[in-house]
């Protein structure tokens, strides 16, 4: 469980973080929604210790992250996997190498071992047959699937997705996130995604944390986010036209 | 930022360059990687510059000398001296400043911007040692050696001009090469290629490493990195020069 207590965090004279607490429990897909300078990726770079926050408490499991002797440190960041918005894959190896990257840094496996991991992971994705391709050759839903498997390669405890849909189009978008929801089901691992596409929210937010300059603005379920009256989330939800029409019926009774 | 603020960062970011790798066998795999991007890759465009760049010299040398008491011995003389001293350590670090410096900027800056860089520290691997350290030490390893090579060739290419040319004799150019040979001289020429090849190494990591934007910060922050990689050359150069030689 990731337990976030008061965080703050700013950039010279602009606070971006103010006051935000949150919990996100295990097994389950936490979102983190909001408009674009919202502070959602400053909040989950806070988490994952890219920031340091300048006050707050951010607690893995009872364990406060600010707090870490170097090689607490070391061993929390193996238990993290991250899929950053634009994959972040390392051009220049392969699928294969990318895969098994965190394996030969941490782990003493031999390389058949790894390399039965990999094929594991890479087939968990559903992404058989391109062990050899480079980051280029593949498509950006491909990429994606790839970082997945880089992410979850050491068994994590939490997986973090920053905007993990971005740049991909409505059904590779589905593909991913039930993947991801998949995933947290079946490791049980505490996942946080950012993310401002709605139908993310309706597949597979079982948690939303909603962000407004910098501030938590409202907190609850897929399902109370279309019922609330707060007006911050009312406005984000509702500024496409498709979701005015399906709150409209809903308001009006229609199914 | 001011220029105080960037020295300090620079070392700051030495500080976390040399550290232990946490992987010796990745740490050699990328160390040889290195070796093969930025030195092996340089041979050919040092060896071509080397050759011709040394025949000029010793062309430039005879056309210059038309005195009859000064002795075509002293066409080999002045072109080795010429080499040894500055052509080849700093001439040759100017062009791989060029060359390799914008790839090192450019290869690291664009991993800060597409967040790879994230993605090592993420993962608990300090990015710094394992992305700067074998870039240092390919250079520092591998240059002394292409060096060399541009010093014989530089020689070599001054031998092939004075024959085609017939301005002067092979014999006497070579007798030119032997006289007053002083080993200091290599040794001198070895300690500043050692310096220039650390800049070459650091210089343009630290420009890449701390890019901020997109690809048009990258390219900027490339050229940045090969302007003060020969600044620093050039300043290094006279401050050796007059340490090591007066």
């Amino acid at each position: 469980m990731i337990i976030v207590k008061n965080l703050k965090k700013g950039f010279g004279e602009v606070e971006v973080l103010k006051d935000i607490s949150a919990t996100f429990h295990p097994g389950k897909t936490s979102l983190i929604i909001g408009q674009s300078g919202s502070g959602k990726t400053v909040f989950l770079k806070s988490l994952i210790g890219l920031h340091t926050p300048e006050e707050g408490i951010i607690s893995f499991d009872g364990r406060i992250n600010t707090k870490f002797s170097e090689k607490e440190k070391q061993q929390w960041r193996q238990e993290i996997g991250m899929v950053f918005q634009g994959s972040a894959l390392f051009d220049s190896q392969t699928v294969e190498d990318n895969v098994m990257f965190p394996l030969k840094m941490f782990t003493n496996q031999s390389h058949a071992e790894m390399l039965a991991r990999v094929n594991f992971v890479l087939n968990r994705v559903n992404l058989e047959n391109s062990n050899k391709k480079l980051p280029a050759e593949l498509s950006g839903g491909m990429q994606k699937r790839v970082a997945i498997a880089r992410a979850i390669v050491m068994n994590p405890k939490y997986l973090f997705c920053d905007e993990p849909n971005s740049g991909l189009d409505p059904q590779t978008a589905i593909v991913i996130d039930k993947l991801i929801q998949e995933i947290t089901d079946e490791y049980k691992i505490t996942t946080v995604i950012n993310t401002h596409d709605m139908n993310s929210v309706m597949e597979i937010g079982e948690k939303i944390v909603f962000l407004k300059d910098g501030k938590k603005a409202w907190e609850g379920s897929s399902e109370e986010i279309f019922k609330t009256d707060n007006e911050a989330v009312v406005d984000f939800v509702y500024s496409s036209n498709l979701f005015k029409k399906v709150r409209e019926a809903y308001l009006s009774g229609k199914k | 930022m001011n220029y105080l603020e960037h020295i300090g960062k620079y070392f700051i970011m030495l500080r976390r360059v040399f550290r232990r790798p946490q992987r010796s066998k990745v740490f050699y795999e990328a160390l040889l990687k290195e070796i093969e991007d930025l030195g092996l890759k340089s041979l050919g465009i040092i060896m071509f510059i080397s050759f011709f760049i040394g025949g000029v010299i010793a062309l430039q040398t005879a056309l210059n000398l038309d005195s009859p008491f000064i002795p075509d011995s002293l066409i080999g003389f002045a072109a080795k001296r010429s080499i040894i001293l500055e052509f080849a350590p700093t001439f040759c670090s100017i062009i791989l400043a060029g060359k390799v410096g914008s790839y090192i900027t450019s290869s690291i800056g664009t991993m800060r911007v597409t967040e790879q860089i994230d993605a090592l520290e993420v993962m608990g691997i300090n990015s710094l040692n394992h992305l700067v350290l074998p870039k240092i030490l390919a250079t520092i390893f591998f240059y002394p050696f292409l060096i060399s090579l541009g010093m014989f060739l530089g020689i070599f290419g001054g031998w092939v001009s004075g024959v085609l040319s017939g301005l002067f004799s092979g014999a006497d150019y070579i007798e030119g090469i032997q006289t007053d040979f002083n080993s200091f001289l290599l040794i001198y020429a070895i300690i500043k290629t050692l310096i220039f090849a650390f800049l070459i190494a650091t210089v343009p990591s630290y420009h890449g490493y701390y890019v901020k934007g997109g690809s048009i910060a990258v390219g900027k922050a490339s050229t940045q990195a090969v302007v003060w990689t020969t600044i620093l050359i050039v300043i290094s150069n006279y401050f050796l020069t007059q340490m090591l030689l007066t």
